[in-house]
């Protein structure tokens, strides 16, 4: 038979295709700084379950959690159907697992379908969303062009995958009533048992076994195509929503990173003695002040960006942003990402350009790469200097994404090391400096305690 | 209020009080949230708190000049501030300010400075719990006040409670905000915005969250945060309401209400 040849070279191409690209994911997210990974696993795995599998946070506003959660599902239980997809076209059977599993499989593959039904509904009503009803974080100057098509295409991929699961199983329905050779009694399915005689009852056996491998056809291939479009698409959150609560921090959200050479530098200024002598403290590689690029964030932001769907609730909810300043903590995010994937591009073009003798960037990275560039083409300066630090993004995020953490390295490196940043902080820093309070007064600190 | 004793005088006499009172520079040098310092440490002398202030020795945390960007000078005052709680073997310190709160609390034991910290608004609530705070008087009986969670106790340290709890005590009619507890919407002086201008936009954030409680129709807007104090009666003024809607620490209203 020529099509399990057909089936096993198209898989092997997808899955080899994609391999490729998940590689690249993975060495870019290793662009970052090392960080280790603290705290008890206990705790990540709970995190994991309650918030990427449990969607705990997505229902803090239930209406779309709702329609969420059903395309979420179908996309989950769709991946049992699959492992017998793989199996039957591999094999050149027809639904391999229907004998073996009897009355189960019957209800598995209904449970299937109720769900399709439902994230086909869900589908429809998130199209109208994003392009009827305007809900503003949809239309923020960061989704024009491809962020704004990139989320409908996936909603027209969902689609796709429905009519290719209903006509497959409708018309299997039909072909089973007519006792058509090869299709075995399955019992009725929830949905197709009436959606495939409505739609395909009266034709005849040779048109319906076309449409059943032209819904088993498109169902594969959608699936695969899916496969491959996730990692230039924001649908990646499918997949990275795990590994990314997983490995999301686990210290107080007031503390910011300690930076310990800083520490160790003060520490030494105000206890000469007590200091290591300077051969000890020599430091093989420069401590990184900040971040100017991807290259000085740590690995996980890296992959939080990677993680981000653009979904903007981080931003609906910025005091900076609803008062109609630049930031917007998804946009920091996104652009991150788009660094990232322009650094990538250039890594893997091998050209010496990119790798020149002596770097000019402030901040070197462990691959010489420079190529002039860095994340403040991608950020203003105004967009940072406006974060009040409310942490409202980072509690909106629904995957643990932590915006605040990259806006505050990007603060680090601005003022550590190019010794810039707003001119209205330099009276904040002098009266700290010389009068260690916040305001240069002339009364002394308790002078209320007369 | 009876002068507060400072840790280096305690010390010469060999004593050391119950906690200490982190006062911050909003506390000690704000006019306006001088007023609640003089109110809390008013509080904590009626009910009978052994507590003491650094004084002189008191420095910035150094939130400010972290979330800036500064480390050098956030390692500088909080080294500093390390050593001299410790010099004093402090154990447990409350603060009517959420930053401080959140650096003693958050920051300073990676630096070596193990403290239970406490904010001003879970202090007020165990003295009344305990009994050592009695609220009488009902002058806030029945009327309507609306309840600004700032960002560094509410969401930053989820505190949202004990706030709540004593406007309850009080008897006076919560009304919340459009957004309240996890959502509430910051003042707009956290990560050292209160030392600088704003970046171009359409409103100050200060104005959007006043209008916000002023929504509310609440007469009063009570706060736990010096900076949240100050952004907020801005913001209110910036409407022409301060004269029909008042913005006070929590610490003000049950002190006003007549705790004895």
């Amino acid at each position: 038979m020529i099509q399990p040849i057909v089936f096993i070279v198209v898989t092997i191409t997808a899955f080899g295709l994609a391999f490729v690209q998940y590689k690249r994911i993975r060495r870019n997210v290793l662009l970052g700084q090392d960080e280790a990974i603290e705290g008890p696993s206990s705790e990540r795995w709970r995190n994991m379950l309650l918030v990427a599998f449990g969607q705990k946070k997505m229902f803090k506003n239930w209406i779309p959690a709702i329609f969420h959660l059903f395309i979420y599902v179908a996309f989950l239980l769709t991946q049992i159907e699959l492992i017998e997809i793989l199996v039957d076209g591999a094999t050149g059977h027809h639904r391999i697992f229907a004998e073996p599993l009897g009355g189960f499989y019957t209800f598995l593959i209904s449970f299937i379908e109720i769900l399709s039904l439902l994230a086909f509904v869900a589908t429809i009503i998130f199209l109208a969303r994003r392009n009827l009803l305007k809900v503003p974080r949809f239309h923020k100057p960061e989704m024009k062009g491809w962020p704004f098509k990139d989320a409908n295409l996936i909603l027209y991929g969902e689609i796709l995958l429905i009519i290719g699961i209903f006509s497959m199983n409708g018309a299997d329905m039909v072909l089973q009533s007519m006792g058509a050779e090869g299709y075995h009694q399955t019992g009725a399915f929830a949905v197709s048992s009436w959606l495939g005689p409505t739609l395909f009852g009266g034709l005849d056996a040779g048109t319906l076994m076309v449409i059943e491998r032209f819904g088993w056809w498109l169902h594969v291939l959608v699936v695969y195509a899916f496969l491959n479009y996730l990692p230039i698409s924001k649908h990646l959150h499918i997949l990275l929503a795990f590994p990314n609560t997983y490995f999301a921090r686990l210290t107080p959200r007031g503390q910011m990173k300690n930076m310990p050479e800083i520490q160790k530098e003060v520490a030494a200024m105000m206890n000469p003695e007590a200091a290591p002598s300077s051969t000890e403290s020599q430091e093989e590689t420069m401590p990184v002040f900040g971040a100017s690029d991807v290259f000085h964030l740590s690995w996980r932001d890296l992959l939080a960006a990677y993680t981000c769907t653009e979904c903007g609730r981080c931003t609906a909810e910025c005091p900076a942003n609803i008062t109609g300043k630049k930031l917007s903590p998804r946009k920091i995010m996104m652009d991150v990402r788009d660094r990232m994937e322009e650094v990538s591009k250039n890594i893997d073009s091998k050209d010496p350009k990119f790798f020149p003798e002596s770097p000019q960037t402030m901040l070197p990275n462990k691959l010489g790469y420079d190529d002039g560039k860095n994340l403040f083409d991608y950020i203003s300066r105004e967009e940072i200097h406006a974060c009040t630090t409310c942490n409202a993004c980072v509690e909106a995020c629904p995957v643990l994404i932590n915006p605040l953490d990259i806006i505050l390295q990007l603060r680090r490196y601005e003022i550590l090391v190019e010794s810039s940043g707003p001119s209205d902080w330099l009276p904040l820093f002098n009266s700290l400096e010389n009068s260690q309070s916040a305001w240069a007064m002339s009364t002394p600190r308790d002078a209320w305690n007369q | 209020m009876n002068r507060i004793p400072t840790m280096a005088e305690l010390a010469a006499e060999g004593r050391q009080p119950e906690v200490l009172f982190w006062v911050g520079c909003a506390g000690s040098f704000d006019d306006r949230a001088q007023r609640v310092t003089r109110a809390f440490a008013e509080l904590l002398q009626s009910a009978g708190v052994d507590f003491a202030i650094l004084g002189q020795e008191e420095s910035c945390t150094g939130d400010p000049a972290r979330r800036a960007g500064n480390e050098f000078l956030f390692q500088m005052l909080a080294q500093q501030n390390v050593a001299v709680l410790n010099m004093y073997e402090v154990k447990k310190i409350v603060t009517a300010c959420p930053h401080c709160f959140n650096t003693l609390k958050n920051e300073y034991p990676v630096l070596g400075g193990n403290y239970e910290v406490v904010h001003h608004t879970q202090f007020l609530l165990q003295l009344l719990k305990e009994g050592r705070l009695k609220v009488e008087g009902g002058s806030f009986k029945g009327k309507k006040i609306t309840y600004h969670d700032s960002c560094y106790l509410g969401r930053v340290n989820g505190e949202y409670e004990a706030p709540r709890a004593l406007l309850e005590a009080l008897d006076a009619d919560l009304v919340e905000m459009k957004r309240c507890r996890t959502n509430g919407l910051c003042c707009g002086a956290g990560g050292a915005q209160m030392w600088k201008e704003d970046e171009p936009g359409d409103k100050r954030i200060n104005v959007e969250r006043a209008e916000e409680a002023l929504e509310t129709g609440a007469s009063v807007v009570a706060s736990n945060c010096p900076f949240c104090l100050t952004m907020i009666s801005d913001g209110v003024k910036a409407k022409d309401k301060q004269d029909e809607v008042m913005v006070y620490d929590l610490a003000e209203l049950i002190l006003n209400n007549g705790a004895r």
